[in-house]
């Protein structure tokens, strides 16, 4: 921890006022790195000054928004100042009739749909916990969920973004138009980079109509081929549903969900379709008939948000999977033998886009086995396991795993945003 | 015709001397290396045929490591590169740098694996757009990015302009579909960026090569996705007194919450160049709708209920819908033929590729019809209403002084005009050689600054395509030309859209 000279605050002062700079308190703590201050700038400007500041001083910086999702990734190696966006919060323009929003990074998800649902609209992406989550948050981790099989992800939804450089420069890139090839894509290089090459302070957004009427389906199936028999089968049909899933658990049946949006005549068609389509798929055994809920955001939906309710973080872990879609029995067959011979507990969630999240539980050293072996397995079979939350005490363990060859060319990439290494150091893939 | 002075302020690139040849040769074999000047002509230019630069040498690998051990010594030397496709591009992407390589990658055009449970094609950059949907559509699977050209395009190409198509709206774009690239560096490192599964760990530099037009090294596999065929699709025609009450049944569909598969408007003079040359029986009028909606057969037609509803009570007095594949192709006709197609009501023309939102197309038709008053020029319009895109065809005859120089300052003004709008210079074009003078005015400087900080990283000696995209001391449409068919034209393998 850099000892900050007493004299730092009052330097703030040259861009903050000073109800905008607080020491940090225990409560701010991240993975254990204590940073002294705390700064809530108010626009982007003071944002980008601050952290010019900052940089000029040395000092390491962390982003903050909704501080829901600060212990993924690794550690920070230094950690003096935390960055909030919370101030930074309005939504600038809600072009409802162009099917775009740009909106401030400290704005929540909750909040920015509820504007938007004023025109019947939304950003169609389900992020974890979207009363606290904000903007910036969501797009540095990439956090998206169920929806990501027809409407993208947050680099498809994303249309422009304006970041704060360690050197004060705010660089806008995209723009507010869903069609756009001028320049590089500097949007998509920032979803998902954990605030390490900029601090995002606006984004634009392509929107989507609200869904008139939706209807979702759950069956329960024997095993992991079902599943993924049935999952492929529906992903080569031609229904139009918009989020597909499976659920598997040490000491239950398999589930999958189905979600369906329109117009109710579309709706009805597609529902005969799905349970003519899972009579034909399924085995001889006879399961359950689908159950259908009028209101999708049951628990089905709810999943992914569940895995983190637990009541004991010391003995849970969980961690984001992707797998080829068609590796879905494999996946889930590898997670059963390896959580057992771990003796650890496990529930396992697999989008059919191939993403999927895992909670094992049980005491830190079993959970530091599985992950260990899981990870060399799936990375066997192309795959990734990223580590989303750890107990404290767990032995070491690299959150991201294999980045491939281009790593030297994301270090590049980074030792030219931010040379001096300021924003969350040590935070990303290969110790980025 | 000029050839166009591009290496300004730049060093000079000397000329290849024969032992570089030599050594070029031993890399791609006789056959992979043209050095003729006869032959060389062939690679001066690409869509954009008013800017001709010769290239030292053109070399065709093919394989990976035949690029690599090109590109190393073009790092070696310090010899700039430009990939090519099937230069079919309209920003001057493929224009050589004076004396340096064309890296053409015709004959890497293998479709290594299609994986169908998976959605996935792993091809090699020369490989035709369209042959991608040829490969997997018995399976009622297809490639969704449509640019026009498909039929000749490359997916190498694709991925350099980010290419889109009239499907954008609701199926994205190039990099929406494009998983992951195997990458040669500009000093011949070889990389994976993304790959086949989601989310790989590390920065989305997938996401930063495609659209990158060329200038941060050379892709020599792509991983592409493919998507199920819908189960219908279902395509109407609706003509309005002018293309503001069409913009108004656009605005109409959007605020009932529909996302058509693709929405295209025309206006009178594009409608009859249409006719014109294909005879598309369109509806004479003063704007043209046509709206498609794919996916399931209830949803489709319930929606499209509704779209004739909001076309009516909008002011179209004709509305035709597509009872079959042939209606549908027939209706697509006029509309895929409106470039071409000025053709026989212009002895010349400049299209341009600017982006609007939506709702000030209204505006900026209007200012479009001033300019057009004021210059004493004709515009046919093009417009991808879905997405914004528009494509003001600017006509006049080369053969009038003046009107040449008239109409590329024209067709500049209308970019202002797109970027003063909230818009963009270039929807699918790209950049390129073309619009590099229009980059200051819709970035500001440490926004293009930012943008070469990353190309930086990818390539500090400025070899891979050096002299696009970013702007030089130059003014715009400096050497204009006359509007020349491409070849691929003119055999009617393609057309201009």
């Amino acid at each position: 921890m850099t000892a900050i000279s007493p004299t730092l605050p009052n330097h703030f002062r040259a861009v903050l006022s000073a109800n905008q700079i607080r020491p940090a308190s225990a409560a701010d703590a991240v993975c254990g790195m204590q940073p002294q201050l705390l700064l809530e700038p108010s626009t982007e400007q003071q944002l980008a000054s601050a952290l010019r500041l900052a940089d000029e001083s040395q000092l390491a910086v962390l982003p903050r928004g909704g501080g829901s999702k600060l212990g993924w990734g690794n550690a920070p190696s230094r950690a003096d100042l935390l960055l909030s966006t919370a101030r930074l919060c309005r939504i600038l323009e809600h072009a409802w009739a162009d099917l775009t929003v740009t909106v401030e990074a400290g704005c929540t998800i909750e909040t920015l749909q509820q504007t938007l649902a004023e025109h019947g609209q939304r950003l169609a992406l389900d992020p974890l916990w979207p009363e606290k989550a904000t903007v910036g948050g969501m797009l540095s981790t990439n956090d998206s969920g169920a929806l990501r099989l027809r409407f993208g992800a947050l680099r498809d939804l994303i249309l422009g973004v304006t970041i704060a450089l360690p050197d004060g420069t705010l660089a806008s890139s995209g723009g507010k138009v869903v069609k756009n090839v001028a320049g590089y894509d500097l949007p998509k290089l920032v979803t998902g980079a954990l605030g390490t090459l900029g601090v995002i302070t606006r984004a634009v957004f392509r929107l989507h109509p609200l869904p008139r009427h939706s209807r979702s389906f759950t069956i329960s199936v024997s095993n992991p081929e079902e599943a993924q028999n049935i999952i492929l089968a529906i992903q080569d049909s031609q229904l139009a549903h918009v989020a597909l899933q499976s659920q598997f658990t040490s000491d239950a049946s398999p589930l999958i969900d189905i979600l369906f949006e329109g117009t109710e005549a579309g709706l009805d068609a597609q529902a005969s379709q799905f349970r003519a389509l899972c009579k034909s798929a399924k085995s001889t055994q006879l399961q359950s008939e689908p159950r259908h809920g009028a209101n999708p955001k049951q628990r089905a939906w709810n999943a992914r948000q569940d895995l983190w309710s637990f009541s004991n973080p010391a003995e849970n872990a969980i961690a984001k999977i992707s797998v080829l879609p068609a590796d879905l029995a494999r996946a889930a067959e590898l997670i059963g033998p390896i959580a057992e011979s771990s003796r650890v507990n496990w529930k396992f969630l697999l989008h059919a886009t191939g993403l999927g999240w895992l909670r094992v539980e049980g005491p830190a050293d079993n959970l530091h086995r599985a992950l260990t072996i899981l990870r060399a397995e799936l990375e066997k079979i192309g795959g990734s396991l990223a580590v989303l939350h750890r107990p404290a005490n767990m032995q070491t363990f690299d959150a991201w795993g294999f980045s491939g060859d281009s790593l030297p060319l994301m270090r590049a990439v980074k030792s030219h945003l931010d040379p001096s290494g300021t924003l969350n150091p040590g935070r990303f893939v290969g110790g980025i | 015709m000029g050839q166009a002075g591009l290496m300004e302020g730049r060093r000079e690139v000397r000329a290849l001397d024969l032992g570089l040849l030599n050594e070029f040769g031993s890399i791609v074999g006789k056959r992979g290396l043209i050095c003729s000047p006869e032959e060389l002509h062939t690679y001066e230019c690409d869509g954009l045929t008013n800017f001709r630069v010769l290239p030292g040498a053109v070399l065709l690998p093919s394989s990976t490591e035949q690029v690599q051990s090109v590109v190393r010594l073009c790092h070696r030397e310090k010899i700039p590169f430009v990939a090519r496709g099937s230069g079919t591009g309209l920003s001057g992407g493929a224009l050589p740098v004076a004396n340096g390589i064309v890296l053409s990658l015709a004959r890497m055009n293998r479709i290594h694996e299609v994986d169908l449970p998976n959605a996935r094609v792993v091809v090699e950059p020369g490989v035709i757009n369209l042959d991608v949907t040829g490969r997997v559509a018995s399976q009622d699977y297809f490639y969704a990015p449509d640019p026009s050209s498909q039929s000749v395009c490359s997916i190498g190409g694709n991925v350099a302009e980010n290419a889109g198509g009239a499907h954008c709206l609701k199926y994205g774009f190039t990099t929406t579909h494009v998983l992951g690239l195997e990458v040669v560096l500009p000093d011949g490192s070889l990389v994976h960026l993304g790959g086949k599964t989601l989310d790989t760990p590390g920065y989305d530099l997938a996401g930063v090569f495609v659209g990158s037009e060329g200038t941060l090294g050379v892709a020599t596999k792509i991983i592409l996705r493919i998507v199920k065929r819908p189960a219908c699709v279902r395509t109407l025609l609706a003509a309005f007194p002018t293309t503001n009450e069409a913009g108004a049944a656009v605005s109409g569909i959007i605020a009932a919450g529909m996302l058509p598969a693709a929405i295209e408007m025309m206006d009178k003079l594009a409608i009859q160049a249409a006719e014109a040359a294909v005879h598309a029986n369109y509806p004479d009028c003063g704007g043209l709708l046509l709206v498609e909606l794919d996916g399931p057969l209830a949803e489709v037609e319930a929606l499209m209920t509704q779209v004739d509803e909001i076309c009516r009570s909008n002011g179209a007095w004709e509305i035709r819908v597509a009872q079959s594949e042939a209606e549908r192709a027939l209706v697509w006709k006029g509309r895929k033929a409106a470039f071409a197609a000025v053709g026989r009501i212009s002895p010349n023309y400049i299209v341009q590729d600017g982006v609007i939102p939506r709702t000030a197309l209204p505006q900026v038709m209007g200012e479009i019809a001033r300019l057009s008053r004021e210059s004493g020029l004709r515009v046919a319009n093009v417009f991808h209403a879905g997405d914004g895109n528009l494509h003001p065809l600017v006509l006049y005859d080369r053969r009038i002084q003046g009107q040449e120089d008239a109409a590329l300052a024209l067709s500049f003004k209308i970019l202002e005009l797109c970027i003063a709008a909230g818009g963009s210079i270039t929807g699918e074009h790209g950049v390129g050689e073309e619009k590099k003078c229009m980059m200051s005015k819709m970035f500001a400087e440490p926004d293009l600054a930012t943008m070469q900080r990353v190309r930086c990283a990818f390539d500090p000696l400025q070899l891979s395509n050096p002299t696009k995209v970013f702007p030089a001391p130059r003014l715009c449409g400096e050497k204009p030309g006359e509007y020349v068919a491409h070849p691929v034209e003119s055999a009617g393998l393609a057309e201009r859209f």
